[in-house]
């Protein structure tokens, strides 16, 4: 065994997977990662089984280290990434694998449009607490002692054998278009005027965006009449966008509550909420509805481009040997020359 | 009854908009009618349900089923479920212990009320509530309903840190904090019973359709339960008496 120390977490990096599963009946929350995509590739690009445990960091800043023995670590997400050797440094984009000698540090140093990374660490398994592993701080479930990750604590991790690195061979593309939506359930307690101006005005992400939910400013959206600014409680799911007597809407996300009082003025879809938690205080967003069946498509093309993705991982090409298809293809999706691995590794 | 969309892996069964335990009935009946469903293999891709005062939410993941399925397979259900006899859950009788440091809000409810402190304590303690529904928190249970005279609206300043195990009451509500949390109820007293426990089989002490009382105990009461309870000698279970019969 082999163990990878916090270094630093960042703004905030906490143990996830895709969360704990039917107990929202009793207010647990799924928790789980808010970007269950970069949790499969992270996990299939080291090795794990998809759905395993892996770090999920916020806005970069985190280092790991490698300690007692090598740790093999995956990043994916919207990163630039940083090894630290005893021959110096070398920036590498993110989307692929990298094995850290004892003593070697990895740096999430830079988020791009994203907010989210997921580091996946080979070897890496956590008890299950109502079947999963994920953090949820609040009620202290999960993770390392049901926190987010500390200076200084260590995972320990199984060591890998020297097989090749892994890579994505075409990186995804982020996509800037609005966030498409399913109207309701409340939808009839707000004016019309504000329906249609929560589906034609931009939003901003305001800084109090977590894996509670995000905060937006905007245009206020106005109640139909008084007593329709609040509900009965009912149940909320991850995605369901509150509008309180503000008039300025809050999206749930993993750690939301299971059940609120506020009036929900639509949801978003499946396909379209990891979309959402990516994006950073100060961003605009906007809605688009769609309707419940076209959603439900929308989510299994999503699945297939995933499954897609994830047979796109391939070993990296060895050292001094230059991966041409993949450079070319880099290149061309990112529109910009990354200037990845300034040791010659691997394209 | 109507079906209100909850995105495209959820949608809402709502029976009505109030807080009424006929309400609740309903929904308790077609959410067993769907456990049952799910045992005997049906509802797939269904991921859970989530009953509340008034509607019962269903979760379902839309790679394996669809909303427009899922519709037609429930619409008997929720049929049945309108007719079907309900039980009346568990009973439990917890221990409180009310006023002083525990509940830093009595003396205001009890002006509030034009009522003494012990009258509140009696109000509060007399009452049989019923579960309404779990939520806001793990274990946290909405129940129901506070008398007339005590049925006061939030405070206008929430506390930023409720203790655990704080009783509470607003509107017409009552609960207990099963975790430390921001909370704008007024807290009449604590009681040491932990609500949530993550390595329990059931992880929340209460359910959805349980009736509570409260048993008013002394401050040394309380922490000789409290610290029995945090050793592991006492079960939370002694305070539950079985089911009660259909009424």
């Amino acid at each position: 065994m082999s163990a990878l120390e916090i270094r630093s977490p960042g703004a905030l990096a906490s143990i996830q997977d895709i969360g704990r599963r039917g107990w929202r009946r009793i207010g647990v929350p799924w928790a789980g990662t808010l970007a269950p995509q970069l949790l499969r590739i992270a996990n299939t690009l080291v090795g794990n089984d998809a759905l395993a445990p892996a770090i999920e960091c916020f806005d970069g800043g985190q280092q790991f280290v490698a300690r007692e023995g090598a740790v093999r670590l995956a990043v994916a997400g919207d990163a630039q990434l940083e090894h630290l050797t005893a021959e110096g440094k070398r920036s590498l984009v993110a989307w692929r694998s990298l094995t850290l000698a004892d003593g070697e540090t990895l740096r999430v140093v830079h988020t791009g449009t994203g907010r989210l990374a997921v580091v996946a660490v080979f070897g890496l398994a956590r008890p299950l607490v109502l079947g999963s592993a994920a953090t949820y701080a609040r009620a202290a479930l999960g993770g390392l002692e049901g926190r987010a990750l500390q200076v200084g604590d260590r995972l320990s991790v199984i060591e890998p054998a020297p097989t090749p690195e892994h890579h994505l061979r075409q990186l995804p593309t982020p996509d800037a278009g609005p966030i498409r939506v399913v109207l309701g359930p409340q939808a009839d307690h707000f004016a019309p005027a504000s329906i249609e101006a929560f589906l034609s005005m931009p939003f901003e992400v305001t800084a109090e965006a977590d894996r509670m939910g995000v905060r937006l400013a905007g245009e206020a959206l106005l109640h139909r009449d008084a007593a329709a600014r609040e509900i009965v409680s009912d149940a909320a799911v991850p995605g369901a966008i509150q509008v309180p007597g503000n008039g300025q809407p809050i999206v749930l996300l993993a750690d939301g509550h299971t059940a609120g009082g506020y009036p929900k003025i639509a949801t978003v879809i499946t396909a379209d909420l990891a979309r959402l938690a990516e994006r950073k205080p100060g961003e605009a967003v906007r809605f688009v509805a769609v309707s419940v069946a076209a959603a439900e498509d929308l989510a299994r093309a999503a699945e297939q481009a995933l499954q897609a993705r994830l047979g796109n991982i391939v070993p990296l090409a060895g050292d001094g040997m230059i991966d041409l298809d993949a450079l070319y293809s880099r290149n061309l999706l990112s529109g910009i020359i990354d200037g990845r691995d300034d040791d010659g590794d691997a394209a | 009854m109507r079906i209100l969309d909850l995105g495209d892996a959820a949608l809402t069964v709502e029976f009505g908009d109030a807080i009424d335990p006929a309400l609740q009935a309903r929904v308790n009946a077609l959410d067993v009618a769907i456990e049952r469903a799910r045992a005997a293999g049906q509802l797939g891709g269904v991921i859970e349900t989530v009953p509340t005062f008034r509607s019962l939410t269903v979760v379902y993941d839309p790679l394996l089923t669809r909303r427009a399925t899922l519709e037609a397979a429930l619409g008997e259900l929720i049929d049945a479920a309108d007719h079907a006899p309900v039980g009346d859950g568990r009973h439990w009788c917890l221990p409180a212990c009310y006023g002083g440091a525990f509940g830093p809000d009595l003396a205001d409810v009890a002006d509030a009320a034009g009522l003494t402190p012990e009258a509140v304590i009696d109000a509060h303690s007399t009452t049989e509530y019923v579960v309404y529904m779990l939520g806001f928190l793990p274990g946290f249970p909405f129940m129901g309903d506070v008398p007339a005279a005590l049925q006061l609206p939030r405070r206008s300043e929430p506390r930023l840190r409720v203790p655990p195990g704080s009783i509470a009451i607003a509107n017409g509500l009552t609960a207990i904090y099963p975790w430390e949390s921001p909370g704008g109820w007024h807290l009449l007293g604590r009681c040491p019973v932990p609500l949530f426990d993550a390595t329990r089989d059931a992880p929340a002490l209460l359910a959805a359709g349980d009736r509570v009382r409260f048993t008013p105990v002394s401050v040394d009461e309380f922490d000789r339960l409290d610290a029995e309870l945090k050793a592991g000698r006492l079960d939370p279970q002694q305070w539950c008496s079985p089911p009660g019969v259909t009424s």
